[in-house]
């Protein structure tokens, strides 16, 4: 008689945290720095200690995503820890370890949407939902199939005086609405660039209504110091 | 009795104190004095207004002092709005680098002795008093220990609700470089690293930017100012992990491992970022000890009340007509901050309905809390809250306040680095509770369990993460438990009778077999009827 056997579903993860080898990530692509690349890995590995030279390994590894169309393969880990002189399990178990670094290709434009609390008050739900559906129905994680945006959803990003937000690539876009996200989006589709920050026509993180603080002429040197520093 | 009339008229002309108050407080032992006044009161008009103002005294409370309602000319980050030039030129056009030199020359113990005066405490959510944490590195006879020394400044922003650090860095870049260069020399430190969130990109470009310009002009490295001390700036940036924020994650993290806090002691001080004495501080804390110098220790002092001395970024998220980043006064009170620079909730001040004043890891504060808090330390630690940050994040009557906790539990458990187990499984567990009771898919029962899982977790991990978990949800059932019951009773009303984990009593598929009593759903409740025993099935 066959007996069963029982297995439990495995358990999902924010992402695949092993490698599988496949045509396109694979340790026999080569991967190695240019030479500009190179000049500023040498730059950053001299800001630690010599003998602590693995300090270098995520900024590296940020290097090496840059690089390689902003994502981390298994050769530029491979890479980064030949670069460091560390075991490449080392640099594995960083880079699964940080979110910023993508083990999978992604789109052209990396668009990350923050939906923590203080962005999901002031809606951030619906400029997720905005995005999905206005680029054609993806969902978090997916990528667009003309390549050019990759959707994911972020924790919070630091902006939350101008939730709700998105970050694409490295700029950020606040004080979003439903409208304001997809001209943005639609501006990058043109392969340009919109101005980042807010998208409400503040500056910063000011008082929309009009300036409660720092109105006047900012002090200068010595003003209201004590005198000995006058 | 006329004069004592006129003497009372005089008195309300003086003081403050109501006409009534001074009445109530005049018993027959005051009368007499006032008797002997009158008696005087032919003597010359000097000693008159003597008596009278020691009889004043003794009608008169203490002032009351508001708090908050700071100048512009006592804001230290005089650009958080980036309105002018954050470049070097602009910086010493508004003060920064002014005379630098100076401070470094008086030494190590006269700035920890100015950081103490001032009262400053850490702004990164503990509120360690700084000068005490700085002194740590200088314990008696460092100097034999020719380990190299870190100041470590943490601008991994990234508890929800926080974004003053990021104003700091891309406004005023160079208060935080020299404050750096201060701050290290307090601690006898050769170099700092600068650990930025990986996310702030435009960030850490305008503080690579101004360390770069001071290194130009000669202000930080060999010889900084020409004072004779060295001094390197570095910065590190991070790649996505709120837990880099805790800051033996953070040395581990500079390190190039896995963010994954030490356990202490050792305290950074004696062993820290590659093993040598190191400190950790938050921007903005570093950032306002050159100006701090500068301007004085009492002037810093003579914000705030006792205890929680100064002026701090308060960054207003969530419901609230403008939000924005502000620097107010210390102790400002809770609803003043969110009128004056806010334009108040939205919907009105009565529409709130419960504010988070410190970031996501400090507990939620109910409306009549929230009319009675001052923002310090103190305050809200007694509304059994906290300062945190000083991320006030305001939900008004149109949140699903249940919701909102419940995503703070899901960023939780997002961000836990899995190295505690009552945190890793903890925060999990945390979140698919929180879940259900978005829905009032649970069991009325489930709500004491939930609190217990977060007893549990608190205190029993290395880092404070876990606590931070956990205190959100305590924070919520100490206030809105109710609301929470109500779902429950809702959905049982409508789905019928829920087990314990969720699951629907009605989805028992084969009601012959004996339901274990650890399921819940033998339990009788108000308003069930008592389960009638399973009919068997026919023959």
């Amino acid at each position: 008689m066959a007996r069963t056997i029982s297995s439990s579903s495995s358990r999902a993860s924010d992402a695949l945290f092993v490698h599988r080898d496949t045509p396109y990530n694979n340790s026999s692509i080569p991967f190695s720095f240019t030479p500009e690349n190179m000049k500023k890995a040498e730059e950053i590995i001299s800001h630690y200690p010599p003998q602590y030279k693995k300090a270098a390994i995520i900024p590296l590894l940020d290097l090496g995503q840059r690089q390689n169309k902003g994502w981390t393969s298994i050769s530029v880990m491979n890479y980064v820890a030949k670069l460091v002189e560390v075991p490449p399990m080392r640099v594995y178990e960083v880079a699964t370890f940080y979110t910023m670094f993508n083990r999978e290709p992604i789109g052209q434009n990396f668009v990350q949407v923050c939906t923590t609390t203080p962005c999901m008050l002031r809606g951030a739900y619906d400029i997720l939902e905005t995005v999905q559906s206005h680029l054609g129905g993806i969902h978090v994680g997916d990528t667009t199939k003309d390549g050019k945006f990759t959707l994911v959803e972020v924790e919070c990003l630091g902006a939350c005086s101008n939730a709700p937000m998105m970050a694409v690539n490295d700029d950020f876009y606040e004080d979003l609405t439903p409208e304001t996200t997809k001209k943005v989006l639609d501006v990058f589709a043109k392969g340009s660039i919109p101005k980042p920050g807010p998208q409400s026509g503040r500056q910063t993180s000011e008082n929309s209504a009009g300036l409660t603080a720092l109105t006047s002429k900012p002090y200068g040197p010595g003003e209201h110091c004590t005198p000995e520093f006058q | 009795m006329f004069i004592l009339l006129q003497r009372r008229r005089s008195m309300s002309r003086i003081g403050a104190r109501s006409l009534v108050d001074s009445n109530l407080e005049l018993n027959s032992v005051e009368a007499a004095m006032l008797r002997a006044c009158r008696a005087s009161s032919s003597a010359p008009r000097a000693s008159t207004n003597a008596v009278r103002q020691r009889g004043f005294a003794t009608v008169q409370d203490t002032p009351v002092r508001r708090y908050g309602g700071l100048r512009d000319q006592d804001r230290i980050f005089t650009n958080a709005y980036c309105r002018h030039d954050h470049g070097i030129k602009g910086a010493k056009s508004r003060g920064d680098w002014h005379r630098t030199k100076d401070i470094l020359l008086k030494g190590d113990n006269w700035i920890i002795q100015t950081i103490k005066d001032s009262g400053l405490r850490g702004r990164g959510g503990a509120g360690f008093p700084s000068g005490l944490k700085w002194s740590f590195m200088n314990k008696p006879n460092w100097q034999a220990d020719k380990r190299p020394r870190y100041l470590v400044v943490n601008a991994d922003e990234g508890e929800p609700g926080t974004c003053k650090d990021r104003e700091i860095m891309r406004g005023d870049p160079h208060k935080l470089v020299e404050g750096c260069l201060v701050a290290g020399r307090a601690m006898n430190a050769n170099a700092a690293y600068i650990y930025i969130r990986g996310e702030f990109y435009l960030e850490a470009q305008r503080v690579q930017q101004a360390i770069d310009e001071a290194y130009k002009e000669g202000l930080i490295g060999k010889n900084a100012c020409g004072s004779g001390y060295d001094f390197d700036i570095y910065v590190h940036r991070g790649a996505g992990a709120y837990i880099c924020g805790e800051e033996t994650a953070l040395i581990e993290s500079i390190e190039g491992k896995q963010g994954k806090p030490r356990l202490k002691p050792p305290f950074p001080a004696d062993v820290g970022l590659f093993g040598c004495p190191s400190t950790v501080a938050n921007v903005e804390t570093v950032a306002v000890a050159p100006t701090i110098c500068r301007r004085g220790a009492p002037w810093f002092a003579s914000f705030g009340r006792e205890r929680n001395q100064g002026t701090k970024l308060f960054c207003i998220s969530g419901h609230v007509n403008n939000p924005c980043v502000v620097e107010e006064e210390m102790s400002i009170p809770l609803k003043d901050l969110i009128e004056k620079h806010c334009g108040g909730v939205i919907g009105g001040w009565d529409n709130l309905l419960g504010i988070v004043p410190g970031g996501s890891s400090v507990p939620i504060l109910p409306i009549n809390k929230c009319s009675e808090v001052l923002m310090d330390y103190d305050s809200l630690k007694d509304a059994q809250s906290g300062l945190g940050t000083g991320a006030v994040i305001v939900m008004n009557k149109s949140t699903d306040v249940v919701a909102a906790i419940a995503r703070f539990s899901k960023f939780y458990k997002h961000e836990s680095c899995g190295q505690c187990t009552p945190c890793r499984e903890g925060t999990t567990w945390m979140m698919n509770m929180m879940n259900r009771l978005v829905e009032g898919q649970a069991h009325q029962r489930e709500i004491d369990m939930l609190l217990e899982i977060t007893k549990q977790v608190e205190g029993r991990t290395i880092c404070a993460l876990g606590d931070a978990a956990a205190w959100p949800i305590q924070g919520l059932m100490r206030h809105f438990r109710p609301e929470v019951e109500a779902r429950i009773a809702e959905f049982r009303k409508l789905n019928g009778p829920v087990m314990f984990g969720g699951k629907m009593l009605k989805d028992i598929d084969d009601r012959t077999l004996a339901l274990p009593d650890n399921l819940g759903g033998n339990l009788v409740e108000d308003g069930d009827r008592y389960l009638k025993a399973p009919t068997p099935p026919p023959a």
